[in-house]
């Protein structure tokens, strides 16, 4: 089995008529971590809520550790494990507790069960906390407890909705080397969504841009930041410049592409910016405008969402966020 | 099967650990039906004297009827917890689990039971104090205890019902202050029926309350006629039944709304 993890068009509707998915197809290579990226309201959560047999979808098919989500969900819930967007822990619990009982429910019983706990409670850093009700818990250990309740039973495939949201800089990059491990060592699938790009970028082999309900994007991240041809060239002006004077100048240079001028700055695309940016800067200076600076960068994935959710993040952030 | 008890073995298990991290429920629930028991006792001890009351001593007549109403108002908020669980994501948690589906809502009705139990044995024991006597017996206390907990099962199960539906306390709260002390007063916890006005004495034959009133106190009386108990359990039986369906088709709905 090549993949973990495979969805064929499915389409989800709540009532009232929201559609949260659109016909969103992915395909997750076993052992590998695949990050879903989108902004509020993209569909994540109810894409991750169908893969984990929680909710069902209106057409379409998912197989998960080869097992058909519909057909057979009792057996996709031996194979996963899931950290859902909201926690879900019992704050009355303790620590041990929780993932005591989590065992329980998967069919661990005695030494077997109590090891496991102690293993997740050392290896998540909570041992000092473990003995203590989750209430006492910060944020982020209460999100390291919700991973090892997630990875109780030893599952083959994890789902992890926005692993590291609230997280401050350390916790989160913990949190990281902890997916990495996972994947790497324990040889985990590892389904990820997240608002974070340089989170997808560092850690997901293949990712999918996702925006309402439709897949916008899929590659690994080179691919996606391939598509973009080239690299970035931002140039600072001195002075602010008429757009058809600068621009005029520039479509002079050979392989310059996107070009864009806004009051004093100058956007555009090359296949190499080492080699474009010296005669961009000589047909500046041939029209006499002044330069201030100059930068060149590898396309992000910022570039790479921007373009294909067509708006800015923020901007769709807010869209939803809005009552 | 195994598989359902053990899973609301467990379920229980976390429900009666964190009531029992809870000093002030604990206090409140074991405080309040004495304060009730001792209340209404001195407040109506004189109603006995009302031609056609039928009962010797007020004390006797109430102490059954408070282990019902007791039995009943904590049920009535059994669905709070379960809101505030759907709320946080355990629910979910454990929908994407292999746990049982049906041990979500029993492991709440098991614990309620449990509790149940525990408040009826205290109230019968503090009635004993304050000097109720139950020719019954032993049998006759563990049929008032198994009418109480049957109806607190019932009741709970609508409660959970509503709680999952509304998964809004404040319409929880609206709902039982609605439903529980007319359903009391509708039924002879306080006052003999014979003495309820005629409308009241029709409703009380289809009250619940009334049935596991009935049943325990004719349970408790010397010389019960335990044809009147056992039909009233059949028909608390019945209730709870129902009740539980009611609460699954409830629970359904939920898991499609998600
Ligand atoms: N249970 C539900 N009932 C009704 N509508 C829902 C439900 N769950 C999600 N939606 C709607 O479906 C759409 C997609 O929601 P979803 O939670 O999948 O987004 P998301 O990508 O996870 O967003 P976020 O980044 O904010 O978590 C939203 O418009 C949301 O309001
Ligand atoms: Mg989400």
């Amino acid at each position: 089995m090549d993949n973990a993890i495979e969805a064929r068009g499915l389409v989800k509707t709540y009532r009232g008529g929201v559609r949260a998915l659109d016909g969103v197809s992915l395909a997750v290579e076993t052992g590998s971590v695949f990050g879903l990226l989108g902004p509020n309201g993209a569909g994540k959560s109810t894409a991750v809520k169908i893969l984990t047999t929680l909710s069902r979808p209106d057409t379409g098919e998912a197989f998960v550790a080869g097992h058909d989500v519909l057909r057979h969900p009792a057996k996709v819930r031996l194979a996963i494990g899931c950290v859902a967007q909201k926690s879900g822990l019992d704050l009355q619990a303790t620590g041990r507790e929780n993932l005591l009982l989590q065992g329980r429910v998967y069919g661990m019983r005695g030494a077997a069960l109590h090891s496991r706990a102690q293993e997740l409670i050392d290896r998540f850093g909570l041992a000092e906390a473990a003995d203590r009700t989750v209430r006492t818990y910060s944020g982020g250990m209460q999100r390291k407890l919700d991973v090892a309740v997630g990875l109780m039973h030893r599952p083959q495939v994890l789902f992890l909705d926005e692993p590291t949201t609230g997280l401050d800089p350390e916790a989160r990059v913990d949190m990281w080397n902890e997916i990495a491990r996972l994947a790497g060592d324990e040889g985990l699938t590892i389904l990820m969504t997240t608002h974070y790009l340089e989170e997808a970028d560092g850690l997901a082999r293949r990712l999918a841009i996702v925006d309402r309900g439709r897949v916008v994007a899929e590659g690994t991240p080179d691919e996606l930041k391939g598509e973009l041809r080239g690299d970035a060239i931002h140039v600072e002006l001195e002075e602010h410049q008429m757009d058809g004077e600068v621009r005029r100048a520039l479509e002079r240079v050979p392989d310059l592409y996107d070009i864009s001028v806004e009051a004093r700055a100058l956007h555009a695309r090359a296949d190499s910016g080492a080699r474009a940016v010296p005669l961009v800067l000589a047909s500046l200076e041939a029209e006499g405008v002044k330069v201030a600076s100059v930068t060149v960068s590898r396309p992000s994935l910022d570039d790479v969402y921007l373009r294909h959710a067509g708006r800015a993040f923020n901007e769709a952030d807010q869209e939803v966020k809005k009552p | 099967m195994t598989h359902v008890i053990s899973d609301t073995l467990f379920m229980t298990h976390r429900h009666v650990r964190n009531l029992l991290r809870q000093p002030a429920w604990i206090l409140i629930s074991l405080v309040q039906p004495v304060v009730w028991l001792l209340l209404y006792g001195a407040l109506f001890r004189k109603i006995v004297e009302i031609p056609g009351f039928g009962a010797a001593s007020y004390i006797d007549f109430l102490t059954p009827g408070i282990v019902v109403m007791t039995c009943l108002f904590s049920a009535g908020w059994s669905g709070m917890d379960l809101i505030e669980d759907i709320d946080r994501g355990v629910v979910d948690r454990f929908l994407v689990s292999p746990a049982s589906r049906s041990s979500l809502i029993a492991g709440r009705l098991v614990q309620g039971a449990l509790v149940g139990v525990i408040q009826s044995v205290i109230i019968v024991v503090l009635g004993l104090i304050v000097g109720a006597e139950y020719p019954g017996g032993i049998p006759g206390i563990a049929a008032l205890t198994i009418a109480a907990v049957l109806l607190g099962t019932a009741v709970g199960a609508l409660s959970n019902a509503i709680g999952v539906l509304s998964r809004n306390v404040e319409t929880m709260v609206a709902v039982s202050n609605f439903v529980l002390l007319p359903l009391t007063f509708m039924s002879s916890v306080f006052m003999a029926r014979a003495l309820m006005p005629g409308w009241m004495q029709s409703i009380a034959t289809y009250n619940p309350v009334e049935w596991a009133v009935r049943a325990g106190r004719e349970a408790l009386a010397a010389g019960p006629d335990w044809s009147v108990v056992l039909s009233r359990m059949g028909w608390l039986v019945l209730f709870t039944l129902v009740c539980g369906w009611l609460a699954t088709a409830a629970f359904r709905v939920y898991q499609k709304s998600i």
